[in-house]
């Protein structure tokens, strides 16, 4: 890891509280995961329209609690948030990621999802 | 002056959680929106982020707390199909004109047999229920940050700018899910 940020030469305020300098890596990860989270629920939003089998295997989740399939999209971008974080932060760590291009494809990733969740555009598959 | 369970378990996903987020919400982004070089002493930034940390992991799990209990606790009653008999999918709705034991908010609106009140769950509900998830996933990602970077946030102006971003883009699907649900429940209250 090599240090690339000048914080109390930005901010002289920050000199007396001595902070050391961190890697962007986790930061990127958890801004590539949100990302990642929301295009799933956005897929799967979608994909309940289009498949019939892939409507029962998402309402399937909560068995007869009668959430139905959001039950299924729900879980499944919850754990492709959390397990899509964890993954990262593996291998970003320790690693200076550029942090602003991560945000912009996470972003992009988060505007697709919020698309394909749109009511108009889901329901247009159905 | 008494609230049902279900009524209960609707005002604290939507009144009690939805106020704690919008009240963690504003304190999050005027923390951040003030965190400038220049603007904040040393002595400030160590109060003001030790606030910040609290606002925004309160913002965080009020977002968590309030998906959940909305899609696993509140949902369910609203989606039971209770109208069906026979092959009329809204038998159990004629001449209603709040939802019944026999008709269920979401087969009251589909039903339309109060006004034209199908659009409510077509697109309102169908909405509502989707993006509020986004909620949790981008406060938790900004909760994170802020707690990551800390008072180094003071010196990057852009990474502070995109985590504003975030909070932003969590308040927006919360409000979509807020006023909808709003909007919603005063039509087809759950009883």
């Amino acid at each position: 890891m090599t240090s690339t940020h000048h914080d109390a030469e930005i901010a002289p305020e920050l000199a007396e509280l001595h902070l050391a300098d961190k890697p962007d890596g986790p930061g990127a990860a958890v801004i590539l995961a949100a990302g990642i989270g929301i295009l799933v629920l956005g897929l799967l939003t979608t994909l309940n329209e289009v498949s019939e089998a892939i409507h029962s295997f998402l309402d399937a989740f909560d068995g007869d609690g009668g959430v139905g399939p959001l039950s299924g999209k729900t879980i499944l971008a919850s754990v492709a948030f959390l397990g899509s974080w964890a993954v990262l932060w593996g291998l970003w760590r320790t690693k200076d990621v550029d942090i602003r291009r991560v945000f912009w494809i996470g972003l992009g990733l988060g505007v697709v999802g919020t698309i394909l969740m749109f009511p108009p555009v889901f329901q247009a598959f159905g | 002056m008494e609230l049902s369970s279900r009524e209960t378990w609707t005002v604290i996903h939507g009144l009690v959680l939805g106020t704690l987020f919008l009240l963690a919400f504003s304190g999050g982004l005027a923390g951040l929106w003030s965190l400038r070089p220049g603007l904040v002493t040393t002595q400030g930034i160590k109060e003001r982020m030790t606030r910040l940390y609290y606002g925004i992991w309160i913002m965080a799990v009020v977002a968590w707390a309030t998906v959940i209990t909305g899609t696993w606790i509140v949902y369910p009653w609203y989606r039971a199909a209770l109208a069906p008999v026979g092959d009329d999918p809204f038998a159990g709705c004629a001449g209603a004109v709040v939802p019944t034991d026999t008709c269920s908010p979401r087969d009251f609106l589909l039903s339309n047999v109060s006004g034209t009140t199908e659009s409510w769950h077509l697109f309102g509900m169908e909405w509502k229920e989707h993006v509020a998830w986004a909620a949790p996933f981008l406060a938790t990602a900004a909760a994170f940050l802020v707690t990551y970077y800390g008072a180094r946030l003071v010196a990057r102006p852009w990474l502070r700018a995109a985590v504003i971003v975030m909070l932003v883009g969590a308040f927006a699907a919360a409000a979509i899910g807020g006023a909808f649900g709003a909007f919603i429940n005063k039509i087809a209250p759950i009883i």
